[in-house]
């Protein structure tokens, strides 16, 4: 019964959350309300992903904020300053990501350094960097095909039900929910987060295992920096301020457990789905922007303490 | 009712007194009817095996524990703590083997944590210092300024700043669990000076000890437990180092210990001079195929830290470590290749990811063979875990139950479980059977005799097994060689059939060589 509500409690959470703002605010049902949902939804998602990975493995990434406002800005002066085919210039976008990435990962192995401590320090870094770049305004990417990645969609494309992005989305999570628990790597990664002693014990490489997630997770808000530029059609060096925070919520109240070795990768794009509700549901109802963020919030003590909660339970048994 | 006959016949009253101390943990009884005194400037003695309930009674004396039945008495009052301050506030003060100082406070600060004394909620900073140097001139040592701060102090130091917190609310009573375990000689002579002045203060002391010659160095008299009860208070001057360790070990050795017929055949570990940072200092030795090697040693002798290092999880200071055809130091990673699985002292800890699932822990050392394309699938792994939940009994739900719902007994055999699973053919046990039943220790006897002897009939090869115990029986029980490790130096293994307790605990303790 725990288990099963474990289980399917985020998605018991996300309706619930859902039908509070359909009963006071009636246009949250709307098409257009659905889909602009669907698109913050993806930016969200996309990086929650990568998330999932590092928080299993009992590690965090606070700079997957900057990293997505990084890659836009990356992506949309390839096209405008220097011309680059659009193909080209996301794979840099997603390049871009994956090397910071990397970089967190090398310093927290290499240095032993906390998560914590390294990811806030490159949070400013890569800020600091994509800022420079931009000279800190916003870059025009212009109408290319990448546009479309993530846009509303037009009516005669209504049948394909979500943007691009979104089902890239979707396909990705299958993929790596099922490398977590079909292949070498992904159980180490679970090892790793569970009891590192255990998984250095048997011959786990640890280094290497917690390397690769800060690099996955890199390249993955590298993703969600593409889908940002797609959506915006501009690269913004002063976007995505504080989307971490959003992301780590919606891995937690995924059922990922801050001390590791929990986590799931379905549960962390319900979880993205409930932060863009409450979002668009306190937008939608007029409320000012600090109420919402009073709400947010709120949601994500809320979701820290169901956290604890259910391994007080565990401890009991 | 407060026991006139012993205070009659012991001359003087006690200070301190536990009366028919009884305490159980499930169906494991800890402590039975355990009594015991200490009159006041007398240096009192606990000396007893790894599991005898040393560690049980301290807890109880400091409140940690309530006992199921007895009473304790302090001048003649009762007793009843409900944790350490308030045992130390009300005069028993501990002194364990972890230090519990602020590293970040200074020595007055951390003598007086806790119950600072305040006016109008600011602490008066003069009092404090007053009574920190009060508290201090009961052991007079020069380094110890009540100003600085406790991190910069050597360790031994910063074990007088315990000490003193016990005396600046005017402790009478002391009780020191292990003191001397991570000291340097000096210190230990040093230690010995202040806790001698104790006593002639009229202090009282309880001393818990492995070590027997310090026991007989320090103490007046002193109290043997073993499994849980009292076996005798003697005095120290007239009782002889045999008589203790007799009182000590003095157990009936049953069939619980399988040997089927094994022979030594080639070299697969030899390890020449090895040290690690710390410890060991230096070890030698050979293990062969189809023998199992026990090291004896107490807690803190080094022998851990060598599985350790022969192991590749702590560095190799200097030696040479041969495995098979491989020479040189090398990461577990590397040793699990090799085909050496080392089983952990700390199940908990490192030895098992409680809260993954039994197949998963099973199989973690090797992830190969359980689907097409080195995929791992879930489903293959059960399976291959099924064979030894039944080979074993390990008692579970399903090979897809998490670590964390089983009892101890059982998750010590899935960790025995991921060594057969990943065939290893060097198997370094450290405290195989720590903390568990003693059906489940029968059966672990029972499958290291089996990998040692090996089956023609099923095919198995004898395997190599290098186990370290802090339970003698068992070693003597199963071991066919046993060296001991005493202060990170390893002697020569000698053949257990010229070996008994008493030599061993002889050598354990420093007393005599192993010979």
């Amino acid at each position: 019964m725990w288990s099963r509500l474990n289980r399917f409690g985020p998605l018991l959470a996300l309706l619930l959350v859902y039908l509070f703002f359909a009963i006071t605010n009636s246009k949250i049902t709307s098409l257009t309300a659905m889909e602009m949902m669907v698109l913050h939804t993806v930016i969200v998602g996309v990086s929650a992903i990568g998330m999932t990975l590092v928080i299993i493995s009992a590690g965090i990434d606070l700079s997957v904020g900057s990293i997505i406002a990084l890659s836009s800005v990356v992506v949309a002066l390839l096209m405008d300053s220097y011309g680059l085919d659009p193909l080209i210039a996301a794979i840099c976008g997603i390049a871009a990501g994956l090397i910071c990435g990397l970089f967190n990962g090398l310093l927290i192995t290499r240095l032993k350094l906390v998560p914590f401590i390294v990811t806030l320090g490159t949070l400013l870094i890569v800020r600091g960097i994509a800022k420079g770049l931009a000279n800190s305004i916003p870059i025009n990417a212009g109408q290319t095909w990448l546009s479309e990645l993530l846009a509303v969609l037009p009516p005669d494309r209504r049948w394909q039900l979500l943007p691009p992005g979104g089902w890239l989305m979707i396909l990705l999570a299958m993929a790596v929910a099922g490398f977590l628990r079909y292949t070498k790597l992904g159980r180490h990664i679970l090892a790793v987060g569970s009891n590192e002693n255990t998984a250095r014990l048997c011959g786990v490489a640890v280094e290497r295992v917690k390397v690769f997630v800060y690099a996955a997770a890199g390249a993955f808000a590298g993703l969600s920096g593409l889908m940002l530029m797609s959506y915006q059609e501009q690269g913004d060096p002063t976007g995505a301020v504080g989307l971490e925070l959003e992301v780590i919520a919606a891995v937690v109240i995924g059922g990922g457990s801050l001390s590791g070795g929990e986590g799931s990768i379905l549960g962390s794009l319900v979880g993205a789905m409930i932060m863009t509700v409450i979002r668009t549901g306190c937008q939608l109802n007029g409320w000012p922007p600090w109420v919402t963020q009073i709400v947010t919030g709120s949601v994500i003590v809320v979701a820290v303490a169901v956290d604890r909660l259910r391994h007080r339970r565990f401890r009991l048994i | 009712m407060a026991g006139p006959e012993l205070a009659a016949d012991s001359g003087d009253k006690p200070r301190l007194e536990m009366r028919g101390i009884c305490k159980r943990f499930g169906a494991t009884i800890a402590l039975q009817d355990v009594s015991f005194a200490v009159k006041p400037g007398e240096v009192h003695a606990l000396v007893g095996e790894n599991g005898a309930g040393k560690s049980t009674l301290m807890k109880i004396l400091a409140g940690a524990y309530k006992p199921d039945k007895g009473t304790m008495f302090l001048d003649g009052k009762p007793f009843q703590p409900h944790n350490s301050l308030d045992a130390r506030l009300q005069g028993v003060g501990m002194i364990y083997q972890e230090l519990s100082l602020a590293p970040h406070l200074t020595v007055e600060e951390n003598m007086l944590l806790g119950m600072e004394p305040t006016k109008l909620g600011f602490v008066r900073w003069q009092e404090v210092r007053g009574r920190a140097r009060e508290a201090l001139k009961h052991f007079d040592h020069s380094r110890l300024k009540p100003d600085t701060r406790v991190g910069t102090l050597p360790l031994s130091a910063q074990q007088l700043v315990e000490i003193g917190r016990s005396l600046t609310v005017g402790c009478q009573v002391l009780v020191f669990d292990e003191p001397t375990s991570s000291l340097s000689q000096r210190d230990i002579d040093r230690l010995f000076e202040v806790i001698i002045g104790f006593r002639n203060q009229d202090l009282s002391i309880v001393y818990i000890s492995h070590f027997l010659e310090e026991v007989q160095h320090i103490a007046d008299r002193l109290t043997v437990l073993r499994d849980g009860y009292v076996v005798g208070t003697r005095d120290v001057g007239t009782t002889k180092t045999e008589e203790i360790v007799r009182m000590m070990v003095g157990r009936e050795i049953t069939d619980l210990y399988p040997r089927s017929v094994r022979k030594r055949r080639d070299a697969v570990l030899e390890i020449e001079n090895l040290a690690g940072l710390e410890k060991p200092e230096t070890a030698n030795l050979v293990l062969h195929n189809g023998e199992v090697l026990g090291i004896c040693g107490l807690v803190g002798a080094g022998r851990t830290e060598m599985l350790r290092v022969i192991f590749g999880l702590d560095p190799v200071r200097k030696g040479r470590i041969k495995i098979g055809l491989h020479l040189g130091p090398a990461s577990p990673i590397r040793r699990w290749m090799q085909g050496v699985g080392m089983l952990s002292e700390n199940r908990k800890e490192e030895g098992l990811a409680t809260n993954l699932s039994l197949a998963d822990n099973v199989t973690l050392s090797k992830l190969r063979g359980f689907g097409p394309l080195k995929l791992v699938l879930p489903r293959k792994q059960e399976a291959a875990t099924q064979k030894w939940i039944d080979l074993l009994d390990i008692r579970c739900l399903n090979p897809g139950q998490r670590v964390a719902e089983m009892s101890g007994g059982n998750q010590q055999k899935a960790a025995i479980a991921r060594l057969l699973q990943h065939d290893a053919d060097v198997l370094l046990l450290d405290e195989p059977t720590r903390g568990i039943d003693v059906a489940a220790k029968a059966k672990i006897y029972q499958i290291i005799n089996e990998i040692a002897a090996g089956s023609e009939s099923k095919g198995r090869a004898p395997k190599a097994v290098l186990m370290i115990s802090s339970y003698l029986p068992e070693l003597i029980g199963i071991c066919d060689r046993i060296a001991v490790m005493y202060r990170g130096h390893l002697s020569a293994a000698k053949p257990v059939e010229e070996i008994d307790e008493h030599k061993l605990m002889m050598a354990a303790t420093g007393q005599e060589v192993l010979v």
